[in-house]
């Protein structure tokens, strides 16, 4: 309670709690369940069960052999006893898996199942045996005659403890992915915002032409999944490449692919955070900066830089943990490059070992989050530096500059086009490079394997609920956050829920799905393998972004709203629904076109949870790769992007329309 | 120090005692941590009065205003609301309008659906609504703006349009938060007659917070002055202008002189001087701050008598400042040492004694004009 407890005697006054009250809490209490569900106990499902291991303890195991009359029972012996004296199993035969069996009759190696010698058996320490399907966990002894004995099969025993890390650590190969992962992540990281910079400051301090042309470019790879670039590399330098000369011998399969991929899919993410820095510039600094007669070059080090640096710093980070929890991209161009996220792949796909998978997610989760918290702390710092008195910077024609500035974002315009125009040609093309003419055969998924054009319907259907639904979600959660007045508590919790997803990387959230929706005893198990749990997964994954932008749309709220329409004795939800509402209505669009695209292109969220119904077209493009069907994953791939631009279009007119009714009183 | 006699018992109240308390609050305690906001406040409010809580930021009476709307609760305490205890009741329950500083005014509905708000979704027919907005609107004498957006507003109708829905569904208290601090000074005191009249055509109690002075001092009926979460003094403008109870009301409305002395046999002195000030309860040899406003002092040609009359102070003038309807002037006199008095003098005046930069004169501090607390207080 507060100091008034040893100020002044009695309880601390607390409001009753009229109606609105109640609602608010209770939708505040759904979405905080929703984010318990949805994100936390998975999450802590995962991070234990890549604390378990599973083996078959013999020494928990007591038997007793009889002669041949049945009776005349011999001394009690462990198994750990018979299997010492027969050599039988080394302990790496006795690692094993939550399912794993181990048949009794092994140890015993005069075993006859027509003899009429009898068994008898115990476990200790809680450890369990089958009798065909049934489960038997007994400490004092049970008789079986040789036939049943026969059908005994042990069943491995829980150990807890850092033995998976352990493993995983002295594995050279696994290891090795760790300075893999971080090497391509620095590098694209380095490349990617080096780019972005010149691409901003280009755009922001210039007087050159197609400025708007060239947003709209640098804006494209959003619009497409990750295994895009890929694809149009492979087409471009890879074995039957077009350009494959240019690499002078080097293969693109392996690092320089991933990296050359990368910098396309982060290059969007970058610009916008970089873009945002250079635009808060104040006219007034230059001028002053003019005035001393500063050189350009001491402009660009003691104005520029200083006042763009947070934006830098955050936009590293968000490069940085695009890179290093991005899959199909290293799927597709890696080769035989190991990173994080193909062992996550390779470890729950390839070998069903769930546990070693969790152990490379919670590797994965380090440095995304430590990624993710020194971010936070920078955010923080970074106080506005646009004060509401600032001149906003206007560039001054300066022909020289101009031309370069349009040069440099002509080439990386190019380098976009070229990867995506690789595509849509491979995508149309009969037989890469051999016969070029035009054909629509690839577009016939249904006679690929991937799911067909079922995938791209699921994918729709995935991406609509996503919107729809995730905005519903997203936008409550953050007015009950902004606007909830009581518990700094609870409203603390709340937000730090909402920020977690921004950290966990969509593999990881997928695995962690599996743990914890895959479980029988879980009564959500329901879901597993629906489209709900896709839909769940997609919205929480993508949960932050959508946060953060109401939250800033709410905060530009006058706060007395609530008090002003309490006082007039009106429900929260009327003001809600016909002010909060409409005021924020383009922040709620964009968080739903956010949604609505990421839910096209993901596919890491989504490739451990989407089953045989629900495939998806981002998934089918990763398939179709995988089988070798690459023109068709190159034509899956265009059609993602087609839907997105197509969403944006409708997304865009939709503002405008909307806007033009809501929004009357923005203008004067 | 509300303890201290204060020197003007004997001057009744200008307006009759409240005897009908529309509002009261009992011992409110607010407490944040270690900080205490309100500290054991007790106050009295009759139907129909105009209150204004005055003081200086950081001094509680926001946090009261919010205490009495329920949008914070007090920590300890009651408030009593029409008979009715309201001190748990959650904001929605209470009855009163409320404006804001801001306006809050909701960007996106006409000025006529502002005012509608808080009368839709009560069962009232549409055509009632319609008039009443139309009523309104007419009152706060914006009637052809009904369908124009709040941001094609100027400040001062923004406010008055928040006044207008405030006030829609007849809620028995209103409640002013700084309304006016937001607007150029022209608008503010045009706008500061317009609430007043319109709260004397309703009749509507009213509490007023404000870090203004001039504002409180013309539009209340009665001021209730706070610093550092207590109450100082609750009287009329012109109780707390003519008698503060306290150094901090003295200094805090107007302007005052300030000058340490010492209760000495029965006397006030500054340094040769006695003054004859009507202060009982100071006991002898106490540390006392005696305080004169600048236009309570009165100019008299120099005198020349061997012992100067009691009250009467010897000073050269040491600096001039032309206010346009008076003198500001700055006197120095080797009784007050360093500290200079400041002294508004009529025009008629200044021509009559011929008073410039260095003019030497005679100075009158009038007995039932002096002011003097006892120090530390």
């Amino acid at each position: 309670m507060s100091a008034a407890d040893w100020i002044l005697p009695g309880r601390d006054v607390t409001l009753k709690i009229d109606r609105d009250g109640l609602i608010k809490r209770g939708f505040m209490l759904v979405i905080a369940l929703y984010l318990i569900v949805a994100l936390a106990l998975p999450l802590y499902t995962m991070l234990s069960k890549s604390f378990v291991t599973y083996g078959f303890d013999l020494a928990r195991y007591e038997f007793q052999v009889s002669d041949e009359t049945g009776g005349n029972f011999g001394p009690p012996t462990t198994a750990a006893a018979l299997n010492a004296t027969l050599s039988r199993f080394g302990p790496d035969d006795l690692r094993t898996s939550s399912e794993g069996r181990l048949s009794v009759i092994e140890l015993f190696p005069n075993f006859s199942f027509r003899s009429p010698v009898k068994y008898r058996m115990r476990a200790l320490d809680g450890a369990s045996w089958l009798v065909g399907l049934d489960l038997v966990k007994a400490a004092d002894w049970q008789e079986y005659d040789s036939n049943t004995f026969r059908r005994i099969n042990l069943r491995p025993s829980t150990t807890v403890g850092m033995q998976n890390y352990t493993a995983y650590f002295s594995n050279p190969a696994l290891f090795r992915s760790i300075e893999n992962s971080l090497f391509i992540a620095l590098v694209s990281t380095v490349l990617t915002v080096s780019f972005a910079f010149g691409f901003a400051y280009a755009i922001s301090r210039s007087c050159m032409r197609f400025k708007g042309a060239m947003k709209l470019i640098a804006m494209m790879p959003i619009l497409v999944p990750s295994l895009l670039p890929g694809i149009a590399l492979v087409y471009l330098f890879g074995n039957q490449g077009l350009l494959k000369d240019l690499l002078m011998g080097h293969s693109i399969y392996g690092p320089l692919g991933i990296v050359i991929g990368s910098v396309f899919f982060t290059f969007p993410h970058a610009l916008i955070i970089i873009s945002t820095a250079l635009a808060i510039a104040d006219q007034r600094q230059y001028e002053a900066a003019d005035a001393l007669r500063a050189s350009r070059w001491r402009i660009f080090w003691t104005v520029t830089i200083p006042g763009a640096r947070y934006g830098l710093i955050s936009a590293a980070f968000v490069t940085f943990t695009l890179v290093i929890t991005d899959f199909g991209l290293p799927k597709v161009i890696g080769g035989q490059y190991s990173v994080l996220a193909i062992d996550i792949y390779k470890q729950v796909i390839g070998q069903q070992n769930f546990e070693m998978g969790a152990v490379v997610s919670v590797i994965l989760l380090i440095p995304a989050v430590l990624a993710f918290v020194i971010d936070r702390q920078v955010q923080k710092k970074q106080v506005s530096q646009l004060s509401a008195r600032s001149v906003p910077y206007e560039p001054k024609p300066n022909p020289g500059f101009d031309v370069l500035c349009l040069g440099w974002c002509g080439l990386v315009a190019g380098f976009i086009l070229l990867m995506i125009g690789t595509c849509q040609l491979a995508a149309l093309v009969n037989f890469w490079p051999y016969d070029m003419s035009l054909s629509l055969k690839n577009f016939a998924f249904d006679k690929m394997d991937g799911g067909g054009w079922s995938a791209y319907w699921n994918s729709i259907q995935l991406a609509a609920l996503t919107a729809v639904i995730g905005t519903v979600v997203v936008f409550t959660g953050a007015y009950m956050v902004e606007k909830l007045d009581g518990s700094y508590f609870a409203r603390g919790l709340f937000q730090f829920l909402a920020m977690l997803p921004m950290a966990v990387p969509g593999m990881v959230l997928g695995l962690a799905y599996i743990f914890f929706f895959n479980n029988p005893v879980n009564p959500l198990n329901v879901i597993y393998g629906t489209m709900a749990i896709l839909v769940v997964s997609t919205v929480t994954h993508f949960y932050t972004v959508g946060h953060l932008t109401a939250l800033t749309a709410l905060k530009q709220i006058d706060p007395e709203f609530e008090s002003v329409a309490t006082s007039m004795r009106q429900p929260f939800w009327r003001l809600f629904g016909r002010v909060t509402v409409p005021i924020c209505m383009p922040a709620i669009l964009d968080i739903m076109i956010y949604l609505f695209v990421n839910a096209m292109t993901t596919v890491s969220a989504v490739v451990f949870i989407y089953s045989s119904q629900t495939a998806l077209a981002s998934i089918a493009v990763l398939n179709m790769d995988d089988a070798g069907d690459i023109a068709p994953a190159a034509a899956m791939g265009m059609m993602i992007f087609y839907t997105n631009v197509a969403a944006r279009l409708l997304h865009m007119a939709l503002s405008h329309g909307l806007l033009r009714r809501t929004q009357a009183w923005r203008v004067r | 120090m509300n303890a201290m006699t204060s020197p003007n018992l004997s001057i009744q109240p200008e307006t009759p005692p409240v005897t009908d308390d529309y509002l009261r609050i009992e011992n409110l305690w607010k407490i944040y941590g270690e900080f205490a906001a309100l500290r054991d406040v007790s106050l009295r409010i009759g139907k129909g009065e105009f209150i204004c809580f005055l003081g200086p930021s950081g001094c509680g009476k926001t946090t009261l205003l919010r205490a009495i709307a329920g949008l914070d609760p007090q920590t300890r305490g009651h408030i009593l609301q029409d008979g009715r205890d309201i001190s748990n009741l959650p904001a929605s329950k209470r009855d009163y309008g409320i404006v804001f500083q801001s306006y809050a005014l909701f960007p996106n509905l006409t000025v006529a659906k502002n005012v509608a708000f808080g009368l839709e979704n009560t069962g009232r027919p549409k055509a009632e609504i319609t008039k009443r907005v139309a009523e309104l609107l007419e009152l706060v004498g914006l009637p052809d703006k009904a369908n124009r957006y709040p941001s094609q507003l100027s400040g001062g109708q923004q406010q008055r349009i928040a006044l207008a829905r405030s006030i829609a569904i007849n809620p028995g208290l209103l409640l002013l938060d700084e309304p006016l601090s937001a607007l150029d000074a022209k608008v503010r005191v045009h706008l500061r007659h317009e609430i007043k009249e319109l709260q004397r055509k309703l009749g509507v109690t009213t509490i007023m917070v404000t870090h203004d002075q001039e504002e409180a001092l013309s539009m209340a009926d009665r001021i209730v002055v706070m610093n550092h979460g207590v109450i100082e003094q609750i009287g009329t403008p012109t109780e707390i202008y003519r008698h503060p109870t306290t150094l901090f009301v003295a200094d805090f409305i107007g302007e005052t002189n300030r000058i340490a002395s010492h209760y000495k046999q029965g006397a006030v002195t500054l340094g040769s001087l006695v003054l004859n000030t009507e202060v009982p309860g100071l006991t002898d040899g106490q540390a006392v701050m005696v305080a004169i406003r600048p236009e309570d002092i009165l100019p008299h040609s120099a005198g020349h008598e061997a012992v100067p009359k009691p009250n009467h102070l010897p000073v050269t003038i040491s600096a001039q400042e032309f206010l346009g309807s008076s003198w500001r002037m700055h006197l120095r006199s080797a009784e007050l040492g360093e500290t200079p008095l400041v002294a508004n003098f009529s025009m008629n005046a200044v021509r009559r004694l011929d008073l410039s930069e260095g003019s030497k004169l005679t100075v009158e501090l009038p007995a039932e004009r002096v002011l003097v607390f006892p120090k530390g207080a």
